[in-house]
């Protein structure tokens, strides 16, 4: 099999589990999401953990600002390589923080929000701050689709961290 | 030649001395850099799990100023549970929590929760609320590494009564089977 398609077929399969995946959260929960759960955030900004990690790893690519909005407790334990603390999405101190990093980028900048503190349906943190980016004009903006947690997800399939402050 | 030899050797050994002298030098800097480059380095994590081994020990003080020592609960069934009171899941689990130690107690059993919030003021909040019957204190980035990395909650740790993890629970779990496990420890004296 040529190594494009290989990569086309995995790169399909990878969508398809991702999507039957997110289906399967709205099943669970009636397909009817509060308001404020991380359900609200449209299902085509969600970027699926091995998309960024391909994105950011890709040589000679725009890389995008990857923010973590969630406690500054895990982000010192481990968070994705590059990615810069912004603050709790849930606390309206950690949606200061945010605006104050971001406010001064073209509203066109490529910006990945994550947090990974909990289940995808249970995040406090990642609805608030990607509505609060979008209220301000961003249109490029996608939440990094985290189903279980940062350690399941991101840090034991072998994606870069990076630890400390 | 051999003069030439003779003379050019001495030369030699001062010029390699000099380098290694330089290099001796070196090392130290490149030590530090060294250091300085794994400390911001990118790299996969391997977690180490505490499962079926000696549970990392720790001294803390709780949210009420109490001393928690897990040494000191050699002999008891531990639950060790790390929670955060922006999480959804802990809040939900740490009442059913409270309930077993009152149940089991008196069986020598033993709850220790351990908060991963970034300010203690909110944690004591939650914990009164709740009505917590049961010492948490606050955790940490090291506490959180000791114990595979809390890069997730809730995290719940069942430790036997000999100092053992025997169990870990990530996430939304059902409180069955939690109890099922705890209940199987608790029947080894």
């Amino acid at each position: 099999m040529k190594p494009a398609l290989r990569r086309l077929i995995g790169t399909i399969a990878s969508l398809a589990l991702f999507l039957a995946a997110h289906s399967q959260i709205h099943a669970q929960f009636g397909g009817a999401p509060s308001p404020d759960s991380a359900f609200s955030i449209p299902a085509a900004q969600l970027l699926p953990p091995e998309e960024l990690n391909r994105i950011l790893q890709a040589k000679g690519a725009s890389k995008p600002l990857v923010l973590q909005v969630g406690s500054h407790m895990l982000f010192a334990q481990a968070h994705i390589a590059g990615s810069e603390y912004a603050g709790p999405g849930v606390q309206p101190e950690g949606l200061d923080r945010l605006k104050t990093r971001v406010d001064a980028l073209p509203r066109k900048s490529f910006i990945v929000l994550y947090c990974g503190c909990c289940p995808w349906n249970r995040c406090p943190n990642i609805a608030p701050a990607y509505n609060l980016l979008h209220d301000m004009g961003f249109t490029n903006v996608r939440a990094l689709y985290i189903a279980k947690n940062l350690g399941s997800d991101w840090a034991d399939k072998g994606y870069p961290v990076e630890r400390g402050q | 030649m051999p003069k030439t030899s003779e003379a050019i050797g001495p030369i030699k050994d001062i010029r390699l001395n000099a380098a290694n002298r330089s290099l001796r030098g070196l090392v130290p800097v490149v030590m530090l850099v060294g250091i300085c480059l794994a400390a911001n380095a990118q790299f996969p994590i391997h977690r180490e799990s505490p499962l079926n081994k000696k549970a990392p020990q720790f001294t803390l003080l709780d949210l009420t100023g109490a001393r928690v020592d897990l040494a000191s609960l050699h002999g008891k069934v531990v639950l060790l549970n790390f929670w955060a009171t922006w999480c959804g899941p802990c809040e939900a689990e740490m009442p059913t929590f409270a309930e077993w130690q009152r149940q089991y107690g008196s069986r020598g059993f033993r709850v220790i929760g351990i908060s991963m919030d970034d300010d203690r003021g909110s944690a004591l909040k939650l914990s009164a609320k709740l009505k917590l019957n049961y010492p948490s204190a606050m955790g940490d980035e090291k506490l959180g590494e000791l114990y595979g990395g809390v890069l997730g909650l809730p995290l719940t740790y069942l430790i036997d009564r000999d100092g053992i993890v025997r169990a870990m629970f990530l996430g939304e779990t059902d409180p069955k089977i939690i109890e099922a496990e705890l209940k199987t420890l608790l029947t080894h004296p």
